[in-house]
């Protein structure tokens, strides 16, 4: 499960940053998606990955036999701050489309 | 009962900006009022609370009375305290440029300027990580607001580069973060600073890596170079009173670094992690020293000036907490208030003198040129017919030009006095530092002298008409800086007082985990 996730994490990363890197401003907000989804998911695997733990208290139950919490609290506010984000970010992409009327990310494209 | 004057600031911008939003744009004038009565209560709010920290104190507020490992806290210092009054004046001293000027129907930039407040003031102010994020998201979601106020072809392309820079410096904040606290399990910032020494050897590399990668995302918010180029291009598209808001955003980074670097990795972190990541703020604030002179001698629009001025004092700024001492953090930190609030002026001075409208580009200096003539006019030409707003606009220039260059006999000397004098006799790497930015204010000489020629000295310049809110907060903000001059001797203890404390991270620790 560690490599699969591991994987993940890489391929959704370097496609990210590739995507970013792009001249068009939709691959750009494409590529901030995906870097997104790979941080949140490492945020998630940094509390150790565990099969079968109790999400919630369990009568006689130690603490060792939970899930840690607070990495899924730290990727639900992730998640909800980078959706707004990314929301605002796309309203910012139609004004440059509709200002400069090119999807280029310096409003016009650079090709002599 | 004090501790509850931690929650104010946050809560009372928050719920200005709410109360503004409700009242819209049919009763602007009970907006604006609100507005003005948020930034005065802050402004007493950061008064109170220097008043109890100023001895020495360290507030704790609990949220929900929860003990600091497993809740949320509050904490403010003396740090805290300076920064919150820092905001709480830039704030009320725009506030005439924000009210005279911007009442055009359907802009939320009240509210927009209350949620920046309000992050900010929650940046100064939370003592764990992840808070430190959310106020982060919360002031950097309100600057791209307020960056595209009113917005033209040119701030909507400078505002796209601003937002994707800075949401790829929050996905590497996450990371750092997670990173941290995958190795310590806490995010609490005083519950690390205890646990960093006793980190073990073979997790200590993931700890500095996510400490770097969390410094990355700071760096990238103090403009560092070269994680910088952003900056004036942002700064210059954006409004010029916002832009002079936005001077204390660039703080921001630096007291974060500030705060975590001496707490984290202070003297007390052990052989293995005491100082780390200090030589990279040293070479890379001289670096960030020498882009933005060249920057500032090269620029040809007022607004880039400023922009690259912002670069030199954080630059400046970034090579002290690289050296680290109590004496250079002092002196830093008086730089820090001086060259925020003469960085603001400057702003909108750059706003009044050059105004960047919808439909026409600013006007532009003249190019470069050493052989040409644009440099120098004629000395005997004397121009009695000057009006009296320009040569009040002269008359702040001129004043903002010598306390930005750190000139005698104005504050913005007394504070570069203070940063440059303990430098001398710290190391050869502060020496570096120490002629760098003496060179740096030769060359803010001279970019200024470019400036003043061309725009007060020929008679081509068309001055715009003058706002007068503008003119206010200008007046304002030059004003407080000749009071610190007056004052200098007092705010400066009370500085040296703060760098001792952030020196001695035991006290922080003590209060928050008792």
């Amino acid at each position: 499960m560690e490599l699969v996730l591991a994987l993940a994490i890489g391929v959704l990363g370097g496609s990210g940053v590739w995507l970013l890197l792009r001249p068009r401003t939709f691959q750009v907000v494409m590529g901030l998606t995906l870097l997104s989804y790979a941080v949140n998911l490492f945020i998630f695997c940094v509390g150790g990955l565990r099969l079968g733990a109790d999400p919630v208290l369990r009568e006689g139950a130690g603490l060792i036999e939970y899930a840690d919490p607070l990495p899924q609290a730290l990727v639900l506010t992730a998640i909800v701050i980078g959706f707004a984000t990314t929301a605002l970010f796309l309203v910012v992409l139609l004004a440059s489309r509709g200002f400069t009327g090119s999807d280029h990310v310096d409003g016009k494209d650079g090709a002599p | 009962m004090n501790a509850h004057l931690l929650a104010g600031p946050i809560l009372l911008p928050l719920a200005a900006a709410a109360l503004q939003l409700l009242l819209g744009e049919r009763r602007r004038g009970a907006a604006s009022a609100l507005g003005a009565l948020s930034c005065l209560g802050l402004l007493g709010f950061a008064l109170a609370l220097l008043a109890v920290v100023g001895d020495g104190t360290t507030l704790v507020y609990r949220i929900g009375g929860w003990p600091a490992r497993f809740g949320i806290v509050l904490v403010a210092d003396r740090l805290s305290a300076l920064m919150l009054l820092l905001t709480a004046v830039l704030a009320l001293a725009l506030l005439p440029v924000v009210l005279g000027r911007w009442r055009r129907p359907g802009s939320a930039l009240q509210p927009l300027a209350q949620f920046l407040l309000m992050g900010l003031n929650g940046t100064f102010l939370t003592g764990d990580l992840f808070n430190l994020f959310v106020f982060f998201e919360v002031l950097l979601a309100a600057s791209y607001g307020l960056a595209l106020h009113h917005p033209s072809a040119q701030r909507v392309g400078a505002g796209l580069h601003y937002i994707a820079i800075n949401l790829l410096a929050s996905l590497l904040f996450l990371v750092g973060v997670s990173l941290i606290f995958g190795v310590t399990g806490t995010l609490n910032m005083a519950a690390l600073a205890q646990l960093v020494p006793q980190v073990p050897a073979n997790t200590r590399a993931l700890l500095h890596a996510g400490a770097a990668i969390l410094g990355v995302a700071f760096l990238v918010k103090a403009a560092m170079w070269p994680l910088g180029f952003w900056l004036p291009r942002s700064y210059a598209a954006a409004p010029s009173a916002v832009a002079a808001m936005f001077a204390v955003m660039t703080k921001v980074g630096v007291y974060v670094l500030l705060r975590l670097s001496l707490l984290l990795f202070g003297a007390g972190a052990g052989a293995a992690s005491a100082g780390f990541g200090s030589g990279w703020l040293l070479w890379g604030g001289a670096a960030t020293v020498a882009t933005g002179v060249a920057g500032m001698l090269g620029a040809r629009e007022l607004s880039r000036l400023a922009g690259y001025n912002v670069l030199v004092s954080s630059g400046s700024l970034l090579g002290a907490i690289g050296v680290g001492q109590p004496a250079v953090i002092a002196g830093a930190l008086a730089y820090l208030v001086v060259s925020t609030l003469a960085v603001a002026a400057f702003f909108l001075l750059a706003g009044l003198i050059a105004p960047r409208d919808d439909a026409e580009e600013a006007p532009l200096l003249e190019a470069y040129d050493p052989g040409g003539l644009a440099l120098y006019a004629d000395e005997d030409e004397s121009q009695p017919t000057q009006p009296a707003p320009v040569r009040l606009l002269a008359g702040g220039f001129f004043i903002a030009a010598l306390l930005l260059a750190g000139l005698p006999p104005l504050s913005g000397f007394l504070a570069k006095f203070a940063l440059l004098a303990p430098l001398v006799g710290a190391g050869a790497e502060a020496m570096m530092l120490f002629a760098l930015i003496v060179a740096g204010g030769l060359g803010t000489v001279v970019a200024m002298c470019r400036v003043g020629i061309q725009v007060f000295w020929e008679d081509d310049w068309v001055f715009p008409p003058i706002h007068n809110g503008a003119v206010a907060s200008v007046a304002i903000l030059l004003g407080l800086c000749l009071l610190l001059t007056v004052l200098g001797e007092a705010p400066m203890r009370y500085l040296q007082a703060t760098a001792a404390q952030l020196h001695w991270p035991d006290g922080y620790i003590r209060v928050v985990l008792p």
